[in-house]
């Protein structure tokens, strides 16, 4: 099975998924995050604005969609999700109550462990809502 | 108070009342709704400090082989509850006070146990006249064994209507 058939797999069968909304489309290997609006992810009704916990989760599946689709391509690694070792949110503006985006920059991968920039926008990708930098744990060991 | 004044400086001569802490926790607990989707539970709130806890659910499981609590719903709850720790910090016997999250960071210590809810406790533990900065922690059944803890820093926005 290919990488992203695995990847669609999997969030198709993850209840936290479909609950979220969250989908991942997919051009060759870059993968966008696309995160459609819908009222209970509301968290502040005055803006009204994305809750600051929707915006951290929908930046944290995309690193890790992403990591799920670069991984295969080294040996003996695909099949699950990475872990998250540690993630920084940086809000930037308010997530409004619409569509939105967000891509996922692997800026090294080595042999255990991923560091992962992910910009999310709405309007206009140079005009980011929120950004996201981490750390992930690659599952080599646990492949099998 | 103006809108851009900062929140007064003599905490002792400003404690937010009860009747304001209370209008605080419905607030956090129900008032927003994420909140309510997730089933967040209000557990206390006193000036600086706050606590919520979610409880496990089948559609917010993270990963159907084993059953665990999704870590998105973690980092709500951690939001969440520091949201409440610096509201409550920033509140004062005049009346609410609005926050913006800045950046929030969360180390992942372990995952949750498989079917287990998850509580957090936060800490406001420096306020300026823009700024507060929190500490928080989440576990599933051993506050002394954290499943994440969290750091982050919240700009004041001015006064809200209650």
């Amino acid at each position: 099975m290919s990488a992203a058939a695995q990847l669609q797999g999997f969030l198709e069968r993850t209840p936290y998924v479909r609950f979220l909304g969250f989908k991942a489309e997919l051009e060759g290997d870059v993968l966008t995050g696309v995160l459609p609006f819908s009222e209970h992810l509301i968290g502040n009704t005055f803006i009204p604005a994305l809750h600051g916990g929707v915006i951290g989760a929908f930046l944290e599946m995309t690193a890790l969609a992403q990591l799920f689709v670069v991984q295969p391509a080294r040996e003996g690694v695909g099949g699950r999700l990475p872990k998250t070792i540690d993630v920084t949110i940086e809000y930037l503006r308010p997530g409004r109550a619409q569509l939105s985006y967000a891509r996922a920059e692997v800026r090294k991968i080595g042999r255990r462990i991923a560091n992962v920039h992910v910009d999310a926008w709405q309007d206009d990708p140079r005009q980011p809502f929120a950004a996201l930098r981490g750390h992930f744990l690659l599952r080599a060991d646990e492949a099998s | 108070m103006n809108a851009g004044d900062p929140p007064p400086k003599d905490a002792s001569a400003s404690e937010p009342t009860p009747e304001i802490l209370r209008q605080l926790a419905d607030r956090m607990a129900g008032g927003t709704p994420q909140s309510q989707a997730l089933g967040l539970e209000f557990v206390s709130v006193s000036p600086g400090h706050g606590s919520m806890s979610v409880a496990w659910r089948e559609d917010l499981v993270g990963d159907p082989d084993t059953q665990v609590i999704a870590g998105g719903v973690v980092t709500s709850l951690l939001d969440h509850t520091c949201g409440l720790a610096i509201s409550s910090a920033a509140a004062s016997a005049s009346g609410m006070f609005g926050t913006a999250t800045l950046d929030l960071r969360i180390d992942y210590m372990r995952p949750a146990r498989p079917r287990a809810g998850v509580t957090a406790a936060a800490h406001c533990y420096k306020l300026t006249h823009t700024i507060g900065f929190v500490r928080a922690e989440a576990w599933d059944e051993d506050r002394s064994d954290p499943i994440a803890t969290a750091q982050a820093a919240f700009a004041l926005t001015g006064p809200r209507p209650a």
